[in-house]
């Protein structure tokens, strides 16, 4: 044991213990692994446990769906709604008439009628999370209404919203609106009363004005929670749109899928399924790309 | 001034779910201006309880708390506080935190650019200047707790208040960060006000220490001046019989009057 040159009471301390080192050895042998084959072994190791699963699961998936389609002649198989969507998307943007309009228009208006119900709910929803979230009192009055309403289905609102604005276009509207306000209001309440006290305290010790408590603490802290209630609140839109233009008619996804059950053309609600399914995916993927921002 | 700070018989209770917890009673304590008082005792004394009704951060529920001969009636930029675990904003750049506090306390008065240079100060102070930009989760504990402290310097506070700024740093760290404290204080003569539970972080820095008494109603136990000259130096303290003495004088008080009950 070294002594120290000072004679302290420190020099009487137990020795200290040898630094441990038998983690670098086997360090040193995955970096002595010649680099060419490790490099690409990693990587075909990487591929074969995260690139290969999704494949094979939708693999399976159309297997399973030639077979069902096998036995059921009404139900068109993979090939058959696959020729039907590249006829369908060769003229995405066609016009006949109110009840015949190319897909990309169906789209369009759905995702225009989400984009407004889901506009208008966060134009209302948010600052409403935030009274909630801040104002105890409120909250408390707040919360029997929304335990309430919450767990009506959306459809439910239309005919309230057929009575209140007689027409079929602002009620779809209302409903997306309706379903889409909860998940805000309570993610950016719920993210208001988890601002850590921490934070708040140095407000307190700068005697920092309301409106810069807002925009420099609150305001950031709460932003990852409220994109979570974006999150959610696009994804219920987006299921809702689809039931609720059944209902109402006009041009939409939802009016196009039930158009084609009455043609009886089942390929073309398929592909909707798919449509509707790709759409949201990208809706949420945006919403994820977004949030990954406001990490702090 | 000999009574900077006054606690006049200052009592703590808190209402819980078991009933009203006295966590503190009768506190009285002089802080004088200029000096380094630390606050030690047992986790759970009230130590901390007595720097945030100094901040304001707390409202006593008995006796009279005085900074500057007028009452403390809530928190204020004249007393600045670091943090336990630093509380920086993290979406603010080490820079922002800093610049937060000096646009509140001297925005009215000054302009950008004096601003600027207060903030810039306060990092070079705490030698971060190079890490100004940074965001806190890119930077290591120890830096984090010296923005924060640059954060409360900046805002030249009549009393600082540290609340246990090291506790949770490595011991290397603590030692350095102990040494740029006694720089700054130094250089600074600010009044400050440290909890601690660390008998050599006290002796080292401080003019007095302060001993609690145990909670429940924990007290003020024991004042203890430190005598040591200043500029104190690590190492030369650490063969320095009076540096020793008053280290013992602590320890008694902790490990052998105010023993703790098993935890």
């Amino acid at each position: 044991m070294p002594t120290h040159a000072l004679s302290t009471p420190l020099a009487e301390d137990p020795p200290r213990r040898k630094p441990r080192r038998p983690a670098a050895p086997r360090l040193q042998t995955l970096d002595g692994l010649p680099p060419g084959p490790g490099r690409f072994n990693r990587s075909l190791h990487w591929l074969a446990f995260h690139g290969l699963p999704p494949l094979l699961g939708l693999a399976l998936f159309m297997l399973g769906w030639q077979l069902l389609s096998l036995h059921n002649a009404s139900l068109p198989g993979p090939a058959t709604t696959w020729a039907a969507a590249v006829e369908l998307f060769a003229d995405p943007f066609y016009d006949n008439g109110p009840n015949d309009q190319g897909i990309g228009w169906n789209i369009l208006h759905s995702l225009a009628r989400v984009g407004i119900g889901f506009g208008l709910a966060a134009l209302v929803g948010i600052p409403a999370g935030f009274i909630i979230g801040r104002f105890a009192f409120i909250g408390r009055m707040a919360a029997p209404i929304i335990s309430l309403l919450r767990p009506v289905s959306p459809l439910a609102w239309l005919p309230i919203g057929l009575l209140v604005f007689k027409a079929a276009g602002p009620a779809s509207i209302w409903v997306i609106f309706i379903s889409s306000i909860w998940p805000m209001v309570l993610n950016t309440a719920a993210g208001v009363a988890q601002v850590p006290q921490d934070y708040l305290n140095v407000a307190r010790v700068l005697k920092l004005p309301e409106a810069k408590v807002f925009t420099r603490i609150l305001f950031p802290a709460v932003l990852p929670h409220m994109i979570t209630g974006i999150r959610l609140a696009i994804g219920v839109a987006w299921l809702v749109i689809v039931a609720a233009e059944m209902l109402t008619g006009g041009v939409g996804l939802g009016f196009w899928v039930w158009d084609e059950w009455n043609n009886l053309n089942v390929a073309h609600i398929l592909i909707a399924i798919f449509v509707v399914g790709i759409v949201g995916l990208l809706l949420e993927q945006a919403l994820v790309l977004l949030a990954r921002r406001f990490e702090y | 001034m000999d009574k900077f700070v006054q606690l006049q018989d200052v009592g703590m209770a808190f209402d819980t779910r078991q009933g009203r917890f006295v966590a503190l009673r009768n506190v009285n304590l002089d802080i004088r201006e200029g000096e380094f008082l630390a606050l030690i005792g047992h986790s759970g004394c009230g130590k901390s309880t007595v720097l945030n009704l100094i901040a304001g951060l707390l409202r006593p529920s008995a006796g009279v708390l005085l900074c500057h001969n007028r009452e403390i009636a809530g928190p204020g930029p004249d007393r600045g506080v670091v943090f336990q675990n630093h509380s920086l904003l993290p979406w603010l750049s080490c820079y922002g935190n800093v610049y937060l506090a000096v646009e509140r306390v001297f925005g009215a008065k000054e302009n950008r650019s004096m601003l600027k240079q207060r903030t810039h100060d306060a990092l070079a102070m705490v030698g971060l200047s190079h890490a100004s930009h940074k965001r806190p989760h890119e930077i290591s504990g120890g830096m984090k707790q010296r923005v924060g402290i640059a954060r409360a310097l900046a805002m030249q506070p009549k009393v600082l208040l540290l609340d246990e700024p090291f506790g949770a740093l490595d011991a290397l760290t603590r030692a350095h960060l102990q040494d740029e404290l006694l720089r700054i204080v130094a250089q600074t003569r600010t009044t400050t006000v440290m909890v601690t539970h660390d008998v050599d972080e006290a002796v080292l820095l401080s003019d007095r220490i302060v001993m609690m008494t145990n909670g429940p109603a924990a007290t003020v136990g024991e004042i203890l001046a430190i005598d040591l000259p200043r500029p104190r130096e690590r190492l030369a303290l650490a063969s320095d019989p009076a540096y020793h003495a008053a280290r013992n004088v602590v320890m008694d008080f902790l490990y052998r009057r105010e023993i703790r009950q098993a935890a």
